[in-house]
């Protein structure tokens, strides 16, 4: 890095600040506001648009935002949305094809240049979900060129989390609740006798060149020992935990476990919870030809692994149980997921808990699963 | 299937019938609304049958039928009968024609009771007792959910006919579409009661987007779980008498919905 400040303190008025620089550079940003009952992510152009004074109450199921009395804004966890709703947007154009006038087709690529985003309050179990997401996407031969576009152009602001919700557990997935790199900025904030502050760190040069443009509160070595702590004490006090066992080894064990047939009594297979999640990426391919016959088009988009359709083949969908699609998507986050891309597909951000309409809790079902194959009820791949 | 395509048939432009039978109109409506499209769509099918729209019917065969309304009458049921000898490739349009529509609430109840309350001279009704889908009569080669359908699912049936591919008509759940347009859960958020999580997709998930729970105008999705499900309802304050009636609307008729209003209201 270059010798720009890389560290500062900031008010909220270097927050406001902050959205002008990068709106100033030429980039979108992105963060937390309250809209619709709920702290949604969105574009933002003015720092009084940050979630000052709100938190969120939340369950298995449930998701109420409420005052707070300290005035924060980064006081919250688990919104409906992730930031794949950005770098992974839910429906894209990947080409469009034209029938010449000699009747061949000519087919272009779709050539848009990708918004250059900035996120702002990016958690750190979301660092790592957008991480996760970079191997699955912009990783191997295969590369998604628009995706790793979007993600390279990409500056983050993390804010580490001081208020752990009721249904977190990156404690436990190892994910959180401080950020250990991976990101332009990061910010941790405060709200005690000194003020509201937050403790700034550059972790890019672009984020030392942005924080170097922004007002400083005077240097308190205090804060960053306070920001430390409190972190610090939020690994504590997480909602949720996994069960402490190595989870691959525990999904591949319990392949047949009666769990999955109570599971699979309350699961909707709505699809909320690979929707909600900051780390599910599937998609599907979507044709489209317009009345003349004569243009046509391809667009990408999410899909689920609890959509029957989704491994529709000529026999019928092969995961036809609600059982078969549970199992498919909790045995590949927490399990497969290693084989197939070397870490975690779960990041313990908890939004699939609370986004689940029925209260459906992948930590309480993996504990399940963990007591029942102690009590040696629950078969594995070779107990069948 | 052999799905006939618009230029398989020696160049000429295949035949397009909209048929009524027990119903609003309104679905057929949606097609009249596709105003932009209406001068390609008619450069690409010969609109040969739609009293609707035109006065002159074509006297067939057609090579694509689309069917509004439920059969309630003798006479319909025999009626649909030639329009399926006549249509190459049939599609039902609408909660009336895949369910049986609103009219459906007929079957829980006793027919010549509400002749005689309504008509001043029930000898003149001839009807049946029941309010039932097209493919309670006759195969159907595809269905489209709503009520009314979707203007953009109309097109895409069409569109897909003629360049004899299959239409792009999801079955899943209405989560599906919040979750892909970003609409805040309404029962999760706000304790909202919504039949989401068990309707077919298809509306785009427009009553979440306006912060009211939807109300199953699309019908079961293929894959419901009303066990799990009716409790959420009742926890959001819904009482039995309620879970009924919402389950009892325009698609009151679609088997899941029906199997469950009739275990929920004890029979």
């Amino acid at each position: 890095m270059t010798g720009e400040a890389t560290t500062a303190v900031l008010g909220t008025d270097g927050m406001a600040a902050l959205i002008r620089a990068l709106t100033a550079r030429g980039r979108t940003v992105i963060g937390p506001t309250v809209r619709d009952g709920a702290i949604v992510l969105a574009e933002l152009t003015d720092g009084a648009e940050l979630p000052y004074g709100w938190g969120v109450e939340l369950a298995a199921g449930h998701y109420r935002v409420r005052p707070r009395a300290d005035g924060a804004a980064f006081a919250h966890s688990a919104g409906p949305q992730s930031w794949k709703t950005y770098l992974h947007p839910q429906r894209e154009r990947q080409w469009s094809a034209d029938r010449a006038a000699d009747g061949a087709w000519v087919v272009s690529e779709e050539a848009a240049p990708p918004p250059a985003y900035a996120f702002l309050g990016v958690r750190p179990c979301d660092l790592r979900a957008i991480a996760v997401q970079d191997r699955v996407l912009a990783g191997g031969p295969h590369a998604d060129s628009r995706y790793r576009a979007r993600r390279e152009r990409a500056f983050l602001v993390v804010v580490e989390c001081t208020e752990p919700g009721a249904t977190c557990f990156c404690a436990s997935m190892g994910t959180g609740p401080a950020a250990d790199g991976g990101y332009d900025l990061a910010l941790t904030e405060v709200v005690d006798a000194g003020g509201h502050r937050f403790w700034a760190r550059a972790g890019s040069d672009e984020g030392a060149s942005v924080l170097a443009e922004l007002p400083h509160l005077p240097d308190d070595p205090a804060l960053a020992t306070g920001a430390r702590d409190l972190v610090a004490a939020a690994a504590g006090r997480m909602g949720r935990t996994m069960p402490e066992t190595d989870l691959q080894a525990l999904m591949r064990e319990t392949l047949h476990a009666d769990r999955w047939n109570d599971v699979a009594a309350r699961c909707l297979t709505c699809g909320n919870c690979t929707m909600a999640c900051p780390t599910c990426f599937c998609t599907s391919a979507e044709d489209v030809t317009d009345l003349t016959g004569d243009h046509a088009e391809r667009w990408r988009r999410w899909e689920s692994c609890f959509d029957l359709e989704f491994s529709h083949l000529p026999g019928g969908p092969v995961r036809a149980s609600g059982r078969s699609r549970y199992r498919q998507w909790a045995t590949h986050k927490l399990g497969t997921w290693y084989d197939q891309f070397g870490s975690s597909g779960c990041v313990g951000c908890g939004r699939c808990i609370v986004w689940c309409p029925v209260g459906i809790d992948i930590t309480e079902e993996a504990h399940a699963l963990h007591t029942e194959r102690a009590a040696g009820g629950a078969p594995g791949e070779e107990g069948r | 299937m052999t799905v006939t395509t618009g230029t398989a048939r020696n160049g000429r432009r295949p035949e397009l019938a909209v048929w009524k039978f027990a119903s609003c109109d309104g679905c057929q409506l949606t097609l009249l609304d596709c105003e932009d499209e209406l001068l390609p769509l008619a450069g690409r099918l010969r609109i040969s049958y739609f009293l609707e729209a035109s006065s002159a019917p074509g006297p067939g065969p057609y090579d694509l039928s689309l069917v509004e309304g439920s059969v309630t009458t003798p006479q319909d049921a025999e009626r649909i009968q030639h329009i399926r000898a006549a249509s190459r490739r049939l599609v039902t349009i609408g909660a009336c024609a895949t369910a049986g529509g609103v009219q459906a609430l007929r079957n829980y109840a006793d027919v010549a009771e509400f002749r005689a309350a309504v008509y001043a001279r029930p000898d003149y009704i001839d009807t049946l007792a029941t309010s039932t889908p097209i493919s309670a009569h006759v195969p159907v080669d595809l269905e489209l959910h709503g009520c009314p359908i979707d203007r953009g699912q109309l097109l895409e049936v069409i569109t897909a006919y003629l360049a004899g591919r299959d239409p792009d008509i999801p079955a899943h759940s209405v989560c599906f579409e919040c979750k892909r347009r970003g609409t805040v859960c309404v029962t999760v958020a706000h304790g909202t009661p919504c039949l989401g999580p068990v309707t077919h997709a298809g509306c785009g998930a427009l009553c979440p987007a306006y912060q009211r729970g939807c109300y199953g105008c699309f019908g079961p999705s293929n894959s419901v779980n009303f066990p799990s499900f009716v409790p959420l309802l009742r926890r959001d304050g819904m009482d039995t008498l309620d879970v009924v009636r919402v389950l009892r609307t325009f698609n009151t008729g679609a088997p899941e919905f029906d199997a469950e209003s009739r275990k929920q209201a004890g029979r």
